[in-house]
């Protein structure tokens, strides 16, 4: 980097002529570069194809790759700041061993060699004896299903990536209910919708697209309605901003519901094709059945035909349900699902009038949103002309559309009801006919995909063998738990127990607390990637990092081993024994898979590689090549030959050459002979066609297969051809879920499954298989007098997680992190410009720099999220604006819930899925006093580390050189 | 002191859509990217890991909050802010070296890197504080409207126009001539009742702004309620299932 004091100072060091000389001709047109590159950005988690120009073999200028699917050209701050990100003075240079205590930063580097030896020398016995020993967690992975393979292969069964400590609500409901959520597994119909309604976003969650959608939408003058307690981003240009009380989300979608039902404005045809409406559910009121679906001999959930009024299979041809009536047979009333759902949601407890208050939104407004609702769904609706064959074989002419589309991410799910929530809003759009319709929301393959189309989660682990399946998966009844006889958790996060039974995407956050407490039990070697797990990552920092360096009585860490592999020197490197230096993003060769977190656009399937478009100048290595090194010396099946030798050289080999299914691999496109979709041979020229095609692949769905993809002969015959799945599989989308109510009727007593005890009544309260609104879980157990506060954080549109404060351009747009105090607050304690603060809650009190914001809910709190930062992380100055004045809301929030008395400790997240509930958070707030040197300086302050890469250098004037 | 030309051939500019900008500042991102390394010196950052780093950046994004003179909500603005390439520009006018100068041909105000000897009163001249004196290399710098991109042959034809412009992800800038009133920025002003920025001042700038759709409008819609309860609607369902 062309960074030096004292020559860049002066100004006298540059090979360019540093100057313009004169005046520049009329029309320049200078060389650009020498060469473009062309590969996945990484800067967040979208995955937009990137041009890197290249001259004089440095990284010139990043832009957006016009072809991409995903962001077609534009590109956000984050993937324009990549240059900083790749030279950023933090980048790990080598492998490195632990020489002081943890904490301490002090490193010796040493060769990969005696990194892998110090590996294996802990994780091969554990292999051999007790391979749970071993807890791989892989943070913000994009390689989710090599690093699980491999995980398989060691036989633990304690690996997830962070999906629960992220958005797991929104997946496992979407999944649960329709077959896919938003995102990675859906999106607007963004060039036909009419109406918008967007809830809580997580800024890094599609980012690109949602921008490139909402710049259409203005462009067509269409409608935007944003549902969030900030009005900030998205919310600011929305057209209607409804500042929501946090939590209450759930209740406001469903006094919409309440309305719609209530005025008859839902899509009947719809519900009866589409939808388990017409499901006979048993209406007993106890009993082993009690809530579960009449099924015929062969387990075909029944529904009563139209034609006869005889209970029939739900997918029979020409089998047309009945949505309300009811059907008796040995001495139970059977209903349909839709006459439950109608009865639950026209309750008076759903009216708006009754809501209003708690979600801090009119009657009056959630009224007119309703209405609108339904006057664009049903009174704009949109047909294509466009002929399509359904599953039971009938033809249509046309496709009719109904022009209201939704999104939503962490704002809604990140709350000890979001499960509930997500459930809601996805019944919601079902209501309304608007999923898979033109102009509504659209699945991207290799999504719709329903809960019994996914794995189910395996845990028991047989020492020296692989794990029998995937970790992680869709569990349908109690049966699919991983619990042991004596019904301890299998799982050290425990994952998939009565304490959240559909935990889809594990426990991440819970992991270092449960080593710690050695509960269910104690393990080994923790073993993680990519995730900043002793700072931003983690509720409850500070207690986190002392379990980290807690020792136990003989002077051994409690967590005996930890290995950590980072590109940058995060706060966590510091905690880590071992550290396995990972490369920045233009230095690896990566995989967006189908079988992973695709890339795919709603008309069409994608993937997408990364390549060193720059070679590494450090002795530095993409983890997933590490990993083929370390799971070859340990001899780990699927990662050597028959001769032990080892399989694959690096990642590259791994994803051309690796086979899933016969013929299905990492990558879909230029398999076989270079020409073939989806299915053929390992072509050991793929990744160079990938290359000579922009970075990705993509193959665009028939006509006759765009909309209805659950449904639609086309689009289910294409999808097998492509490699998606090997067999039709229609479906119909979960109104009623009939899995909850499985794990409701065992906490009811019945089954040999039976959760413990003082689970019983949470699981009867969550577990509804329609979903039902309760009071976030901490704000129900604090005083809301003491605790007035909603205290929330949003990830800034230029930032992600805490990567952005080590580049040298993204931290001057966002480097202090204040806390906005809503205008009625701020008068209440008479704050003025330039205050500090003291932020209380049940868990703590942090210290704060505030500003006022009036566009806020006038209950809420909120800051920028992973701003603050520990001194002697990320090359940064010990004295950094970041260290300094920022700070991490996270001190104040436990994974565990104020004590209730009962002398158990309950965890801070949801019931269901186990996702942590960030946004339930409850606080006070009083002016600090900003007096004495430290006055204007953030609490806590944490001890310095030894930065392991030294500190960045003053001075940057990047681009000299050129 | 510097003339400013009496006309231009074109008046090349931006529009810039309040109603549509997100405030994401992947403009001011993709402008010091592509600036640093090409026109004049690089645009350098002082203090770049320490307590206050301050950089040079041609183009920055300011968020506000305004309470409607109507009533209703706080709105929220985000307002990226350049130099606006004024038909009557102070900066130029000012220059005592001749450094600044509007071009002819296409109205772009540009710095003469060369003739500048960093006094700043350009800077101090423009109403819109759009210019920044390079911390490091002591030079004025200034948006250029990428006029090394825009006539540039290096550059396939759909993406000679600004950083900004090709990188906004919300399509809220648009480029183009803004003294051809058939010109789409032209029409697109027209259309949506683009503003000047402070045109008290005099400055003739050439960018506008579109300015944002208002918001929040109250609505008494409401559906008319059929079924008072469940069982009202119970007796709907299957007779209107029928029509299907």
């Amino acid at each position: 980097m062309a960074t030096d004091n004292d020559e860049a100072t002066s100004g006298t060091s540059s090979k360019r002529s540093g100057k313009t000389s004169g005046k520049i001709s009329a029309r320049p047109s200078p060389k650009v570069s020498d060469e473009i590159r062309q590969t996945t950005c990484y800067m967040c988690a979208c995955r937009c194809g990137i041009n890197v120009h290249m001259q004089d073999g440095k990284v010139k200028y990043i832009e957006g790759n016009k072809n991409h699917p995903v962001n077609k050209g534009v590109l956000c701050a984050k993937g324009s700041a990549g240059i900083m990100q790749h030279y950023a003075p933090s980048r790990l240079n080598a492998p490195m061993k632990r020489v002081g205590p943890r904490g301490s930063g002090e490193f010796e580097e040493i060769s990969w060699d005696e990194a892998y030896s110090i590996a294996e020398s802990w994780l091969a016995p554990l292999r051999e004896s007790a391979p749970e020993k071993l807890a791989f967690f892989t943070g913000r992975d994009q390689s989710q299903s090599f690093t699980s393979l491999w995980a398989q292969a060691f036989g633990t069964p304690n690996y997830a990536a962070h999906g629960g400590f992220c958005s797991v609500n929104m997946a496992a409901a979407g999944i649960y209910t329709m077959g896919g959520a938003f995102w990675e597994f859906g999106q607007p119909d963004w060039d036909r919708t009419k109406l918008f309604m967007i809830f809580g976003v997580a800024e890094d969650h599609d980012s690109n697209p949602i921008k490139i959608g909402l710049g259409k939408l203005k462009e067509r003058g269409a409608r935007v309605i944003g549902v969030n307690p900030i009005r900030t981003g998205y919310n600011a240009i929305a057209d209607d901003w409804v500042g929501i009380t946090p939590g209450t989300d759930g209740l406001f979608i469903m006094a919409l519901i309440h309305e719609l039902l209530k005025a008859g404005q839902i899509d009947l045809n719809y519900l009866s094709r589409y939808t388990n409406a017409g499901f006979l559910v048993n209406c007993a009121e106890s009993g082993p059945d009690a809530g579960l679906f009449l099924r015929s001999e062969s387990g075909k959930a029944q529904v009563l035909d139209r034609a006869t009024g005889k209970p029939a299979d739900y997918d029979g041809a020409g089998v047309k349900p009945k949505l309300s009536g009811h059907y008796r047979k040995a001495g139970s009333t059977y209903r349909p699902a839709f006459e439950l759902l109608a009865e639950a949601y026209m309750d008076a407890q759903y009216a708006p009038e009754a809501v209003e208050e708690r979600c801090g939104v009119e009657a009056k407004r959630i009224r007119a949103i309703a209405a609108d609702l339904a006057r664009v769904a049903f009174e704009e609706e949109i047909v294509i002309d466009q002929p399509w064959t359904d599953w039971k074989g009938e033809k249509h002419a046309q496709m009719i559309g109904r022009p209201v589309s939704f999104h939503a991410m962490r704002g809604i799910s990140a709350h000890s009801n979001g499960f509930q929530t997500c459930r809601a809003l996805h019944i919601l759009q079902i209501l309304l006919g608007s999923v898979e319709v033109p102009g509504g929301f659209r699945f991207k393959p290799p999504y719709p995909k329903p809960p019994e189309a996914h794995p189910k989660p395996h845990g028991a682990d047989v020492p020296g063998q692989p794990l029998p399946g995937p970790h992680l998966g869709y569990p349908m009844g109690p049966e699919d738990l991983l619990i042991n006889k004596d019904g301890s958790a299998q799982r050290i996060d425990k994952a998939f127990t009565w304490e959240n039974p559909m935990s889809v995407h594990g426990l991440m956050h819970m992991v270092i607390s449960n080593a710690h407490a050695g509960v269910p039990y104690k393990i080994d070697t923790l073993f993680m990637y990519m995730a900043n797990m002793a700072w931003n990552s983690s509720m409850n920092t500070s207690s986190v990092i002392d379990m980290l360096t807690d020792k136990d009585e003989s002077g051994e860490y409690v967590i005996p081993h930890f290995i950590y592999s980072d590109a940058y020197s995060s706060e966590t490197v510091a905690y880590a024994d071992l550290i396995l230096p990972d490369t920045t993003y233009l230095e690896r060769h990566d995989c967006i898979s189908l079988l992973d977190r695709p890339i795919c656009e709603a008309d069409a399937a994608a993937d997408a590689i990364r390549w060193p478009v720059v070679e590494p100048d450090r002795n530095v290595k993409g983890f997933q090549s590490a990993l083929c090194d370390l799971g070859a010396r340990l001899g780990l099946p699927g990662f050597v030959n028959e001769d032990g030798s080892q399989k694959y050289a690096d990642y590259a080999d791994y994803i051309v050459n690796h086979e899933r299914r016969p013929g299905v691999g990492p990558l879909a496109g230029f398999r076989g002979d270079g020409t073939e979709e989806g299915r053929g041979k390992p072509n050991s020229e793929q990744l160079d066609k990938y290359i000579a095609n922009g970075g990705f692949w993509s193959a665009h769905l028939p006509d006759d297969a765009q909309f209805y993809k659950p449904w639609n002969q086309g689009y289910q015959d294409w999808a097998v051809k492509i490699g998606l799945f090997d067999a039709p599989a229609p479906y119909v989308f979960n109104l009623y879920l009939e899995p909850m109510r499985k794990m409701q009727l065992a906490a009811e007593g019945y089954g040999d499954r039976q959760p413990p005890e003082h689970l019983r009544a949470q699981l009867v309260q969550a577990m509804t298989p329609l979903p039902h609104w309760y009071a976030p879980y901490e704000q129900s157990l604090v005083s809301e007098e003491e605790y007035p506060l909603h205290a929330l954080t949003q990830r800034p549109m230029h930032m992600y997680h805490s990567w952005g404060s080590q580049n040298a351009w993204l931290r001057q747009i966002t480097g202090v992190n204040k806390m906005f105090v809503p205008g009625n607050v701020w008068e209440q304690h008479g704050f003025e410009d330039g205050d500090w603060a003291y932020l209380t809650s049940p868990h703590g009190r942090i210290k704060v720099p505030v500003a006022r914001m009036d566009g806020v809910n006038g209950k809420t709190l909120w800051t920028w999220n992973a701003i603050g930062k520990k001194r002697g992380a990320w090359a940064l100055s010990e004295d950094a604006q970041e260290t300094q004045q920022g700070f991490l809301l996270n001190h104040l929030i436990n994974e565990l819930l104020p004590p209730k008395g009962d002398g158990l400790r309950w965890a801070n997240s949801d019931p269901v899925t186990g996702q942590a509930a960030w946004f339930d958070l409850r606080v006070k707030i009083e002016k600090a006093d900003t007096k004495g040197h430290k006055g204007n300086q953030s609490e806590p302050q944490l001890p310095s580390s030894k930065s392991p890469v030294g500190k960045g250098p003053k001075n940057v004037s990047y681009g000299e050189d050129f | 002191m510097t003339d400013l030309p009496k006309s231009t051939e074109k008046k090349l500019g931006l529009v810039i859509d309040l109603d549509t900008c997100v405030g994401c500042h992947a403009c001011v991102v993709s402008c010091k990217e592509w600036n640093t390394s090409n026109y004049g010196t690089a645009l350098s950052d002082v203090d770049a890991y320490g307590a206050e780093p301050q950089g040079t950046f041609l183009n920055r994004v300011h968020s506000f909050e305004a309470q409607p003179e109507s009533g209703g909500c706080s709105q929220t603005v985000h307002f990226p802010k350049s130099c606006l390439h004024c038909e009557d520009a102070p900066c130029v006018t000012v220059c005592p070296t001749g450094a600044s100068y509007k071009r002819e041909e296409d109205g772009i105000v540009l710095v003469n890197e060369d003739d500048c000897m960093g006094c700043g009163l350009c800077a101090w001249s423009c109403p819109y504080g759009a210019r920044e004196l390079d911390q490091i290399f002591g030079v004025m710098k200034k948006c250029t409207l990428c006029v090394d991109r825009i006539y540039n042959e290096n550059i396939p034809e759909e993406d000679r126009v600004p950083s900004c412009v090709r990188t906004c992800p919300a399509g809220a800038r648009h480029f183009g001539d803004l003294g051809d009133p058939d010109s789409d920025v032209s029409r697109l002003v027209a259309e949506r009742e683009g503003m000047d920025l402070m045109p008290e001042m005099g400055t003739k700038p050439v960018n506008k702004y579109l300015p944002p759709r208002l918001k929040d409008v109250p609505s008494d819609a409401a559906l008319e309620p059929k079924y008072k309860d469940a069982a009202g609607l119970f007796g709907w369902l299957d007779k209107a299932l029928e029509k299907f």
